[in-house]
């Protein structure tokens, strides 16, 4: 019950801290036999509402670098900070609540379980919560509506266009409210008009509930609109 | 969140129809099999009529009688039970009555063969039969060694045809016999209950078997309560070092003890030649168990394969929870209440079919009489047992599913 209290405080926009804080995080794996970096040295700080762009070729670690701060990917050097409180140390079990009310995920193949209808999985994030059946469904059915998708809760994503899912998926992504949202090319597999509806919804979230957005873009355009573009090339930050 | 993870569990069984139909049959059989096994013990180890007080009944149905150079094992004489069985504290009722001894009776000089027990009045008292016709006979009928039977409803077809029985005379192994009552077939695994002709047991050709101390009866207990079980027994052991012993050059001491049935079939089972222990039955039901798990693994190991196979088709799934906050515990937790479901609806599937077996089992005549039955019992250890089943097989294949790398897991892949 406490949780949802804090959620709601948490919808009107403060801009005051840090949202993200990465301090020397690297990243490197190692197999057998080869190393790679995936990441090296890089100081990253989000503020509290800011949205931000990650560009950089492929390969230079932007999925790595946002599965770190989105606590599903581990650093192998440096230390992150959600919101104050550093997530060094911390066991699966104590990140998969941090997950659930701080970060909310977009991925560029949407993701989406093709086996429940719309409204389901807009709601999974809040299975992991202990919220009623009913309320849920409602917050479920706002998130739908904040992306335009309301008519569609009772469909299967097999049914929708490319832009219909991804919106799908933004509206799982803020459903539980969380103070970051992650998109990783969001608009990679939709055509440019739907890739525009999508940023636009981003911005508005971000205008309207202060949401912090790191999203990873191929597209200089769509950047160019977001408040600082971060750049990765070889698993270093190059500004 | 169960009805989200009833609803994924109803789609993934779709998805994949012939695996779930595999799947659902193997379980089905599996749990078919158990239920009939379970079926069995329960007509053999519940309370069911005529046995309605078994839950609080002890037997004393087998004992040893041991000397240096000799031992007698079977079942006691009637002078032991007479003499050293009764009054008995808190046993409320107590009946002493023959083990089955087949009669021959000739009817147009065919030869028809029946189980007698010869019993006490007691008898009608503790076991609870259903009365068709007639009546049982009484205390009076017992001291004067009245000639009267209670046949059971088959056997009086067998020997009367169409004639009514009450009344009526006939034969039974050279001593006439008159019916007073006839009763429903009783079923085989009844053991006390079960016979085709009861007789008072005064009608014994001979007075011999009033001092025997081993061979040809057993007794039933009738306790107020189970909790007093052991209270009679250690009272009974404490009677044997003072049994008169008929026959004292070859035999010194009595060895064995009121048991239930459970201790009865357990020491049938095991073999146990120590009369004087009681018989262990943890390890019986421990043997069972065992043996339902072995006969269980293959089918789950089975099982466990498939859905490994399988798993590369949630992958998807299994990232986005993870990111979206489930910790390793709730997708284990989740993937097996998932195969938990299927295979309740396996092992009720399994339930119809032994329902269906059962009743050929009993239509059969392979068990006499036999009246095995699904009832809320079987059906409890049904649905438990496809509940373990479900989690048997479902356990490995989860926490392997729940361990995947989300990272891995939400790579690339059109969704
Ligand atoms: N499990 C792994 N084992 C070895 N190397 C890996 C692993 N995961 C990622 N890498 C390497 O880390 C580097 C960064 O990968 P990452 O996925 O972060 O790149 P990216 O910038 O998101 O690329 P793209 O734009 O193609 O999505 C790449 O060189 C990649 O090959
Ligand atoms: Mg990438």
């Amino acid at each position: 019950m406490n949780e949802t209290l804090v959620l709601e405080n948490r919808s009107a926009p403060v801009r005051t801290g840090t949202a993200v804080r990465l301090t020397g995080v690297a990243k490197v794996h190692r197999t057998d036999r080869i190393e790679t970096v995936a990441l090296s040295e890089v100081h990253l700080e989000v503020g509290e509402g800011e949205f931000l762009s990650v560009m950089g070729p492929s390969g230079s670690g932007k999925s790595t670098l946002l599965n770190i701060v989105g606590l599903l990917d581990r650093p192998t050097e440096g230390t992150v900070e959600i919101a104050g409180q550093a997530m060094n140390g911390l066991s699966d079990r104590e990140l998969a609540p941090l997950r659930n009310r701080e970060i909310g995920f977009v991925f560029q193949t949407f993701h989406l379980i093709q086996d429940l209808r719309v409204r389901d999985n807009v709601e999974i994030p809040l299975l992991y919560r202990r919220l009623p059946r009913g309320e849920r469904r409602a917050l479920a059915e706002a998130a739908l509506e904040r992306v335009g998708l309301s008519a569609r809760m009772g469909h299967f994503p097999a049914q929708l266009s490319g832009g219909q899912r991804q919106r799908v998926a933004i509206a799982r992504a803020i459903v539980g409210r969380p103070r970051i949202l992650l998109a990783d090319e969001p608009t990679g597999n939709l055509d440019s008009r739907m890739g525009d509806e999508i940023i636009a919804i981003l911005e508005e979230l971000n205008r309207e509930a202060g949401t912090t957005i790191v999203m990873v873009t191929h597209d200089a355009r769509l950047a160019e609109r977001t408040n600082r573009i971060v750049r990765l090339f070889d698993g270093r930050q190059v500004q | 969140m169960w009805i989200h993870v009833f609803k994924i569990a109803y789609k993934v069984l779709l998805r994949r129809k012939f695996f779930t139909f595999v799947s659902l049959f193997g379980t089905g059989l599996t749990i078919l099999v158990l239920v009939v096994v379970a079926a069995m013990l329960d007509d053999l180890l519940a309370p069911r009529a005529p046995e309605v007080h078994l839950d609080r009944t002890l037997q004393v149905s087998r004992m040893a009688m041991r000397g240096e150079q000799r031992e007698w094992t079977g079942s006691p004489g009637f002078g032991f039970l007479d003499r050293y069985c009764r009054d008995l504290p808190h046993v409320t009722t107590m009946s002493i009555f023959t083990v089955g001894q087949d009669v021959a009776t000739f009817v147009a000089g065919e030869k028809i063969v029946s189980q007698l027990r010869r019993t006490d009045a007691a008898y009608w008292r503790i076991l609870d039969f259903d009365f068709l016709d007639g009546r049982p006979f009484g205390e009076s009928e017992v001291t004067d060694g009245a000639p009267v039977a209670v046949l059971t409803s088959s056997a009086a077809r067998r020997i009367f045809r169409d004639r009514d029985p009450v009344g009526a005379s006939f034969d039974a192994g050279g001593q006439t016999l008159r019916v007073i009552g006839v009763v429903r077939d009783v079923p085989f695994f009844r053991s006390s209950a079960y016979a085709d002709i009861w007789a008072p047991y005064t009608t014994a050709a001979t007075e011999d078997y009033r001092t025997r101390l081993m061979g040809g009866f057993q007794a039933l207990l009738l306790v107020d309560s189970r909790a007093r079980f052991d209270e009679i027994r250690a009272e009974f052991a404490s009677r044997l070092p003072h049994v008169e012993m008929t026959d004292p050059e070859h035999y010194d001491r009595m060895d064995g003890g009121p048991w239930t049935r459970l201790e009865e079939v357990a020491s049938e089972v095991a073999g146990t030649s120590d009369e004087s222990e009681r018989p262990r039955t943890g390890w019986f039901l421990g043997a069972l168990g065992l043996l339902a798990l072995l006969f269980m693994l293959l089918p789950a190991i089975n099982l466990v394969n498939m859905t490994m196979s399988r798993i590369f088709e949630r992958v998807s799934e299994i990232g986005v929870r993870k990111a979206f906050g489930a910790s390793t515990g709730q997708l284990v937790a989740q993937f097996v209440m998932e195969n938990v479901l299927l295979s309740v609806v396996g092992g009720l599937i399994g339930l119809g079919l032994a329902f269906w077996v059962l009743h050929l089992i009993n239509a059969s005549g392979w068990i006499p009489n036999a009246d095995l039955v699904v009832n809320y019992r079987v059906v409890s250890y049904g649905l438990l047992l496809s509940m373990f089943f479900g989690v048997l097989s479902g356990a490995y294949p989860a926490w392997r599913m729940a361990r995947l790398d989300p990272v891995q897991s939400l790579r690339g892949g059109e969704r």
